[in-house]
């Protein structure tokens, strides 16, 4: 393994650990993160930056120094919101988007400590609401998704206001697609753990 | 015009009055939609954040019911749009994602229906000027701050029918309305959109910036097109104001509740009623 210390005793040591993630990275994203010349302009336009435990563009260093590890524990992947601002204005046209899709991914195949589990809860809620009725049934992904996370308290105010509106049915409106629809998520599904 | 027409999931729940106000407003403008037969959920940002090939192939499902309709796609939520346009975008230019996709369809789809976003239909297909002439009750006085968020111009190789980081056409629609567009800098600037349910701290924060700027411009309410915007602006308005201090109450309509109203249709087909924040207030002026 290849260790290189930054002489400057404030920053942080930089451990180069090898190429894989970097290249596992770009081969899942489609995004070439090795152009990243770390302008910044990423973090600056990013609306969570100010929350976020790391930086879009710190990021991007990380995959190029392969700390995947630190990486794919952070809780700042969890918390992009898939704006889009980074990837529209990179000026080498790196999907950072995309590479962030590709880090949330990897986190929860590799069983990775999640930084913050809530996103990968509100995922798994949505897309099993999705399986079963071939459409989101708002009212059953909250419930389960409040069961999975055990925070059942919160925004508990906001249902009664939105049943007062008409605006959360209390019966599912399934697709009559729903069969067709399940297909579509056993197959994608398999696609995704064919992966190496 | 006849556009297949793909709801999404939020248009009969969270945003059923964009769904309804966006079916007047295209009836009274004679633009005929059909929707998608069984449609399914485009996968929205869970599944591309979860499974890339799911998040192609669910909207790639309803663009081959759209094809077989021999129809351009038309849909009014920006999330949907934004998904619909990167599966087209992604197939296009990959043939092993086309090849992946054909397999988990059982179908061949080569990314090639087209795919327009209600704004593109209203200001580009249907046109300003035509809104202009069917106006009914303009919509005086009211100064209108259009927000289009992230989904609608962003990126530009998926989507593009406006500019990314200054949009227009919502301005010229509500300027048409009779109305008055604010200059204002945060058009495009992240709500902080699905992080609604996980992180509504964020999500908070991000409205209370927007609202606040508005407010800034001079603006009397902020309109939208997108319903994941105005549930975060609108429904967490309240907690936003607590956690981040005062602001006057900012009504969000959907920006075809406004163009409803200025032709005249009557508010209850808007369903102007489901908004959490009143807009009745914004409207006394306005006179049939
Ligand atoms: S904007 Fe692009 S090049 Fe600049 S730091 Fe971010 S990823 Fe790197
Ligand atoms: S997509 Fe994510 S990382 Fe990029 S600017 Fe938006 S929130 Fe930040």
């Amino acid at each position: 393994m290849n260790e290189n210390r930054d002489s400057n005793p404030t920053v942080a040591p930089i451990v180069w650990r090898g190429p894989e993630f970097l290249r596992e990275v770009e081969a899942r994203s489609g995004a070439r993160v090795s152009a990243c010349l770390q302008c910044h302009k990423c973090s600056t336009g990013c609306p969570v930056a100010r929350e976020a435990d790391l930086y879009p563009s710190q990021m991007m260093r990380m995959i190029l120094l392969g700390q995947a590890e630190e990486l794919l524990a952070s809780s700042g992947i969890w918390l992009c919101a898939s704006c889009e601002a980074c990837t529209t204005r990179c000026p080498m046209a790196i999907d950072i988007a995309g590479v962030m899709d590709a880090l949330r991914i990897l986190a929860v195949e590799r069983k990775a400590q999640l930084g913050d589990a809530h996103g990968h809860h509100f995922n798994r809620a949505f897309l099993a609401s999705v399986r079963r009725h071939g459409r989101v049934f708002e009212m059953g992904m909250m419930t389960a998704y409040k069961l999975r996370t055990r925070d059942l308290f919160s925004d508990v105010d906001k249902a009664p206001k939105l049943l007062l509106k008409g605006k959360l049915p209390l019966v599912p409106k399934r697709s009559r697609s729903a069969r067709k629809v399940r297909e579509i998520f056993r197959r994608a599904d398999a696609d995704q753990e064919g992966k190496p | 015009m006849r556009y297949a027409f793909y709801p999404g999931c939020s248009m009969e729940a969270t945003a059923r009055d964009f769904g309804a106000s966006t079916r007047a407003v295209l009836a009274a403008l004679d633009v005929q939609i059909e929707e998608i037969p069984d449609w399914s959920c485009c996968g929205s940002t869970p599944a591309h954040r979860t499974n890339t090939a799911l998040a192609v192939a669910l909207p790639a499902f309803n663009l081959c019911k759209a094809r077989d309709m021999g129809a351009p796609v038309m849909t009014a939520c920006a999330a949907c749009y934004s998904r619909l346009r990167a599966a087209n975008h992604k197939l296009r230019s990959a043939a092993t994602e086309r090849e992946r996709v054909g397999r988990i369809l059982g179908a061949s789809y080569d990314g090639s229906v087209p795919v327009h976003h209600l704004l593109d239909v209203l200001a580009n297909h249907v046109g300003v000027e035509a809104i202009r002439r069917s106006v009914a009750r303009p919509l005086a006085g009211l100064r209108v701050a259009c927000y289009y968020g992230c989904l609608l111009s962003r990126p530009p190789e998926v989507v593009a029918f406006d500019d990314a980081e200054h949009p227009e056409c919502m301005d010229q629609i509500v300027a048409a309305l009779g109305a008055s567009p604010v200059d204002w800098p945060y058009k495009t600037e992240c709500c902080g959109a699905g992080l609604s349910i996980t992180n509504p701290d964020v999500v908070c924060r991000l409205s209370h910036r927007i609202l606040t700027m508005a407010r800034q411009a001079g603006a009397d309410c902020v309109t939208v097109a997108c319903p994941l915007c105005q549930l975060n602006l609108d429904m967490r308005q309240a907690d936003a104001v607590k956690r981040y201090g005062p602001l006057p109450a900012t009504p969000v309509p959907f920006v075809t509740q406004l163009i409803g109203l200025a032709l005249g249709l009557p508010p209850k087909e808007l369903a102007l009623g489901a908004l959490m924040v009143p807009a009745g207030k914004l409207f006394s002026g306005v006179r049939a």
